[in-house]
């Protein structure tokens, strides 16, 4: 068990996969002799080479229809869309192609590919570079989506993603490469629709995702103090989503805030409170508390991004909301 | 531009299979249009009429193991690549003996083993994954060649763009098939794009890009035989465009009216199958040709009656898991 950054874990498992698996293929942008503009694929085309590591051109469209194609045929592609803003681009083909091979074609293709990519506020990068766009793939049926929080998770959900038979969504967050922990070593696999209960407690489930689990533990310990109990669920994989792990908190706790990082409108924090709604309605004492980044272009300057994106103050507030 | 080659003339067997093909397409499409007045099929259908020797002599060059992927007009590459006319009736019945079950219909359509991989209704849809096949081949040092097959109105979207480029970059093993069929959609491509010949933009992409009578198969057949081979041989992709028309309209919604009565008289002069009958009736009899016909009819026939008697898909298969739980490896 090895202390690294969360982008050292994710670079680790695509280099244990390439080893393990020869069809195995990573492409995308600067991925290859740069190593990725977040580093995350450093020195693995030095190690595999340049037809396993391509850096493609900046052509979105055609790294998800690669990934489709090859995958089709038996490859593995890992594909990086630099940013989680340029997925606009790649939806058509998840949406249009990717999504119905399988079932349109009765079972005839299966599609082994992960499209990593990442999102987030909180780098001044504005309202291109910093958005959460994961409810865009998270209603597509037959895509998983995974978005992973930890160093040893997005190591053993991206070693998992590999290996799953279906197209699968691997969102990270920009804030979170460099953010440390222990990861074990070698074969270390998460599976895929598992939540994991990060923290217990009895008054109130907070269900959260990427960096907003790490803002929900820090609302937690503020909350502790004031004899406010929280349980913190981090789901791991958003689509399919792990309803029981969520549901059986909600039934202890009785009360429930959903905390993402994207647009509340149509975002995924809605899918997520609408199933606590529809599914522990008997046990909620409060409405479902709902936040999400403030619902406008993320600004630029300082003061207004930290202002616009949910943090573990706006968290407690919404926590003692449900209590009041 | 380079210029079609002369060598790779077909032998009189294959163009006896080619006539035969286009006839079993001509008459296989001709039949959805009263069957779908009488609703006894659903959804919009595209047919390639006019244009059979354009989708006939692209594929009766490739290996069963090399790969198509097509458009909603695809009922000729289909036929063209081997899949069965009885399966592709039954799908766009619904039937549960469909190639893919009745879940996918008319413009969807895949049949991995007959290398029909797959049909995309999204224009231009198809190209970005067919680069992506190659590269699997490229990948595993094979010598399978995957051919794309799309129109002049997908000529014109970024993501067709997008392949090309990448497939010139890498060297890929894959054929792209424009059909220039004159109307993407309603308009006119003289109103879509600012150049006549879409395979002048091959140059773009460093590849070769060659333009041919689609109408003629025998020239279709040649150039098609060299753009595989190239790609086979690990020298990359080439953008063959056949000049060709499409004789119906757009689908069976549409209401006409846009395509000039002169135009259309000027092309059916060209009609692919009675050139392709012509041309053969210099080595048969007429008896033999009616035979072939006669052939074709049979194929046709037997392909609806089995589509009209097999089962609907049941409705289970609405209810299977949304997610696949081992890979598909075979092909």
């Amino acid at each position: 068990m090895d202390e690294l950054r969360y982008a050292e874990a994710l670079n680790q498992a695509m280099d244990e996969e390439m080893a393990r698996d020869e069809n195995v293929i990573l492409i995308g942008e600067d991925i290859g002799i740069y190593g990725g503009v977040f580093r995350v694929t450093k020195d693995l085309q030095n190690k595999y080479g340049k037809s396993r590591v391509r850096d493609t051109p900046i052509s979105e469209q055609v790294i998800a229809g690669l990934s489709i194609g090859a995958s089709m045929m038996g490859m593995k592609p890992v594909a990086e869309i630099m940013f989680a803003d340029f997925l606009p681009l790649v939806v058509d083909a998840l949406v249009n192609q990717a999504s119905m091979m399988n079932y349109s074609w009765a079972g005839q293709v299966t599609l082994p590919f992960v499209l990593r990519t990442q999102g987030g506020a909180g780098a001044g990068a504005a309202a291109q570079h910093s958005k959460s766009l994961e409810a865009m793939v998270t209603m597509i049926p037959g895509i998983k989506v995974v978005m992973p929080t930890t160093p040893a998770d997005a190591k053993g959900l991206l070693k998992s993603a590999i290996r799953d038979p279906n197209p699968v969504v691997f969102l990270e967050h920009k804030l979170l490469y460099n953010t440390k922990g222990e990861v074990p070593d070698g074969e270390h696999l998460v599976p895929i629709g598992k939540a994991e209960v990060v923290r217990e407690g009895s008054d109130v489930t907070i269900v959260a995702t990427s960096r907003m689990v790490i803002e929900s533990l820090a609302a937690a310990e503020i909350l502790a103090k004031d004899g406010i109990s929280c349980e913190v669920i981090d789901p791991r994989t958003l689509r399919p989503l792990d309803t029981a792990t969520i549901v059986a908190s909600v039934e202890k706790t009785h009360r429930a805030v959903v905390v993402n990082e994207a647009w509340r409108f149509g975002g995924y924090g809605a899918e997520v409170a609408a199933m606590i709604a529809e599914e522990a309605f008997d046990w909620l004492d409060a409405p479902v508390g709902r936040i999400g980044i403030h619902d406008l272009a993320i600004p630029f300057a300082k003061p207004l991004e930290e202002a616009a994106i949910p943090n573990a103050g706006r968290i407690a507030e919404a926590v003692r909301a449900t209590l009041a | 531009m380079a210029k079609a080659a002369k060598t790779n003339r077909p032998t009189l067997d294959e163009l006896k299979e080619m006539y035969v093909k286009m006839v079993v397409t001509r008459q296989m499409e001709e039949g959805l249009f009263p069957e779908h007045r009488a609703g006894n099929i659903r959804g919009p259908i595209h047919t390639c009429n006019g244009q059979e020797a354009s989708a006939i002599g692209a594929t009766a060059v490739l290996r069963k193991d090399d790969l198509i992927s097509t458009t909603h007009r695809g009922h000729g590459h289909m036929i063209g690549k081997g899949v069965p006319a009885k399966g592709i009736l039954a799908e766009i019945y619904g039937r549960e003996t469909g190639v893919c079950r009745g879940r996918a219909g008319h413009m969807l359509m895949a049949d991995r083993e007959n290398g029909l991989l797959g049909t995309s209704a999204i224009v231009g849809g198809g190209p970005p994954y067919a680069v992506g096949q190659a590269l699997a081949f490229q990948c595993q040092g094979s010598d399978r060649v995957a051919m794309s097959c799309f129109g002049d109105g997908a000529a014109q979207i970024g993501m067709v763009h997008e392949a090309m480029n990448v497939a010139g970059l890498w060297k890929l093993p894959v054929v792209f098939l424009c059909e220039h069929n004159m109307y993407g959609l309603t308009v006119h491509s003289s109103h879509q794009s600012p150049i006549a010949d879409i395979s002048d933009r091959a140059a773009g992409y460093a590849m070769p890009g060659v333009k041919v009578d689609g109408n003629d198969v025998v020239a279709v057949y040649q150039a098609a035989a060299e753009a595989v081979a190239r790609a086979r041989r690990g020298d990359g992709p080439t953008l063959l465009e056949t000049k060709t028309y499409r004789m119906v309209g757009f689908s069976t919604t549409d209401i006409g009216g846009y395509q000039p009565e002169e135009e259309l008289a000027e092309w059916a002069k060209r009609d692919p199958i009675k050139r392709l009958r012509e041309l053969l009736g210099k080595d048969l009899k007429v008896e033999e040709l009616d035979a072939m016909d006669e052939e074709a009819k049979g194929i046709v026939d037997e392909a609806y009656d089995f589509a009209r008697t097999s089962p609907v898909t049941p409705l289970e298969d609405l209810y299977v898991q949304e997610y696949a739980v081992t890979e598909v490896t075979h092909g």
